[in-house]
């Protein structure tokens, strides 16, 4: 860089110290929206995330879809058995699976289960449950009930359930209460409520029950299989990898949440291509705000800057002086915007705690370095053009010789 | 052309588009100048003056004839080479002074040097404290142009057209926006400079109270030497 490029450029900016503050602050302000827009779009992907991830499985292993047979394969009739949706095969050889699963690298937690649908019988109301039969010890594997319980305990005996909030409350239920279910097996039995949850999430609030693995055998009769493996992954945002592994691994259908939860990752482009539109726009207000600025001081510095050429200041050492200019003002300018944001942020809760109503604004996700050398390219692009035009100009004439 | 000439310009025109039509402002010059003259160059409003002193400064080429200077050809020297050449060997003072307003009397007097250098020298700060020295502003080295007089300023000037060393200044009507007084102290100072440094000047004037202090004189009337 020429030094006398960069002393004329820098005493140009102090020289005006009013306008070269007011130029640093729009520019500020741009990069402090860039960030805040970051961060808050970070921090909304980031607290959904993990909302959503925080109760359900990440992976959910069950037998894989088998085509239904078709019967007498003739070319003139062609019969064939409808696929039953309701019910899928138990996985019967689980138990060699399991140390497979947890060796995987980022597995969690694992948890086997018993799954079926059951009716709860209350007088004349009858409302339909998914249960959960779950082995001892794994019951907060997959969502966290022993936290979620509201009323009761966690413990689950061979005649114990634990019931959501939602179902207790349509059912009229309370802890202690004994309740008839009958499975879609034709199994009937008698079950004492033992603890009542709230997850937050409605499906499972009003339809989940949870009970003793053993019980859930026979109320299904499952004699050795399972109907299905859940899994948890670290990260989250893994799951899909993890999955295919799995499936290499056990021969087992795999599927990870982000498979049923594309609608949240639509939300989530939606709301981020929503941020970069809006960081688009700060940058392109930083550009013309510094492209028009450095227009005006150009045409009122028109005459400083022919004597400049008239005595022999070559179009580069003029070029040079403008973009350096304009550079300074974005740099500056960003850096300040930057501690700015930094600080103004600094006293947000972290997203995990955000209050209902409160803005989920991720620091971490600022996108600090980002937004300064985006915001200082785009400040050299605005001075450029400014700054050929300026070496352009003839000299006998700015002069008026 | 005498040895000694520092620049010979002959049969120079200059026209100029003028919306379709075409003038004719400079109709065939042929002057040259000798080291060490001082030179007046007199002539009404419209005369072509500074049209003249434009293309001898290479701020702007002739439409005809020849342009030579220290044995270099200016006709035919690219924009580049005019460039250094302007830089290296001619100086300039205008009607207005053209002071870069950042910069202190100092900078402004070093400016040609360090644009050329890309740098500020400190051999370049003694030359420009000299300079202001000798256009009598000694103690004015560190004022910007906006805390100076009228006067003060175009001496600033003359001392800023000096300090490449040229062996010609350019001063087109260096005194037209000056008072008497200061009029005379800057004609003052650059006879002192012309006969101390050996500087040749080209001044251009309608004033003949600046020309009589000049050696030679020169009139300028619709664009032709009409006495020299
Ligand atoms: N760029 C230009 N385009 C057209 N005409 C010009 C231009 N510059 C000067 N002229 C004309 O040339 C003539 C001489 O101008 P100038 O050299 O400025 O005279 P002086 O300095 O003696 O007053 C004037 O008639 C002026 O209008
Ligand atoms: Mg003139």
């Amino acid at each position: 860089m020429n030094p006398y490029a960069v002393k004329l450029a820098i005493r140009h900016l102090l020289s005006h110290p009013g306008q070269t503050a007011l130029l640093m602050a729009g520019v500020a302000l741009g990069v402090s929206v860039f960030i805040f827009m970051s961060a808050l779009i970070g921090g909304l992907a980031t607290l959904l995330t993990l909302r959503t991830v925080g109760s359900i499985p990440h992976i959910v292993l069950e037998m894989p879809d088998r085509d239904p047979a078709t019967l007498s394969p003739n070319a003139h009739k062609h019969v064939v058995l409808q696929k039953d949706l309701s019910r899928r095969d138990q996985i019967a050889i689980w138990q060699p699976v399991i140390p497979i699963i947890e060796q995987t690298s980022g597995v969690t937690a694992v948890s086997p289960q018993i799954r079926g649908s059951a009716f709860v019988e209350r007088g004349q109301t009858v409302a339909p449950v998914g249960v959960i039969g779950v082995m001892p010890g794994k019951l907060s594997d997959i969502a966290n009930i022993e936290a979620a319980i509201v009323d009761g305990s966690s413990n689950l005996p061979a005649d114990g359930i634990l019931i959501g909030s939602r179902l207790a409350r349509d059912l009229g239920l309370r802890v202690g209460q004994v309740i008839r279910l009958s499975s879609d097996r034709g199994r009937t039995r008698s079950f004492r409520i033992g603890g009542i949850f709230t997850l937050g999430i409605a499906s499972a609030d009003r339809q989940a029950v949870y009970m003793n693995f053993t019980t859930a055998r026979a109320l299904y009769d499952l004699s050795t299989g399972i109907s299905r493996i859940e899994i948890k992954v670290e990260p989250a945002t893994d799951a899909a990898d993890i999955a295919e592994r799995l499936r290499r691994s056990t021969g087992l259908k795999a599927t990870a949440w982000t498979e049923d939860n594309a609608q949240l990752f639509e939300g989530l482009d939606a709301q981020a291509r929503t941020g970069t539109i809006i960081k688009a726009f700060s940058l392109v207000t930083i550009i013309v705000g510094i492209a028009s600025a450095m227009l005006l001081s150009i045409v009122r510095r028109q005459s400083e800057i022919g004597i400049m050429r008239a005595m022999g200041a070559s179009n580069g050492l003029v070029i040079s002086i403008f973009v350096l200019e304009g550079t300074l003002i974005g740099f500056i300018g960003a850096i300040v915007g930057a501690v700015a944001a930094w600080f103004a942020l600094l006293p947000l809760p972290p997203v995990t705690e955000v209050s209902s109503g409160g803005l989920p604004i991720d620091r971490q996700q600022g996108d600090f370095l980002l937004a300064i050398t985006l915001t200082t390219l785009a400040a050299t692009l605005a001075s450029i053009l400014p700054a050929r035009r300026a070496a352009r100009i003839d000299p006998v004439e700015a002069i008026g010789a | 052309m005498s040895a000694q000439a520092i620049f010979s310009v002959s049969g120079l025109t200059k026209r100029f588009a003028e919306g379709e039509a075409e003038v004719l402002v400079l109709k065939g010059i042929d002057l040259s100048m000798t080291a060490g003259e001082m030179t007046a160059l007199l002539g009404p409003s419209g005369s072509g003056k500074s049209t003249l002193l434009t293309i001898l400064g290479t701020l702007m080429r002739a439409s005809g004839g020849t342009h030579e200077m220290l044995g270099v050809d200016l006709m035919q020297a690219s924009e580049a080479q005019r460039t250094e050449f302007r830089s290296k060997h001619l100086g300039f003072v205008f009607q207005f002074h053209h002071l870069l307003s950042d910069l202190s009397a100092l900078e402004n007097v070093m400016m040609p040097a360090a644009s050329a250098a890309g740098r500020e020298t400190p051999a370049m700060r003694e030359r420009a404290m000299e300079l202001l020295d000798a256009v009598g502003l000694p103690d004015r080295m560190n004022y910007r142009p906006s805390a100076m007089s009228g006067g003060q300023r175009q001496r600033v000037a003359v001392a800023r057209a000096l300090i490449n060393n040229p062996v010609l200044v350019l001063a087109d009507e260096p005194t037209g926006n000056l008072d008497r007084q200061s009029a005379d102290q800057v004609m003052d100072l650059i006879r002192s400079i012309n006969q101390t440094m050996a500087t040749s000047f080209l001044i251009s004037t309608h004033d003949e109270h600046i020309a009589a202090q000049c050696s030679r004189r020169i009139e300028l009337l619709d664009g032709r030497i009409i006495r020299s």
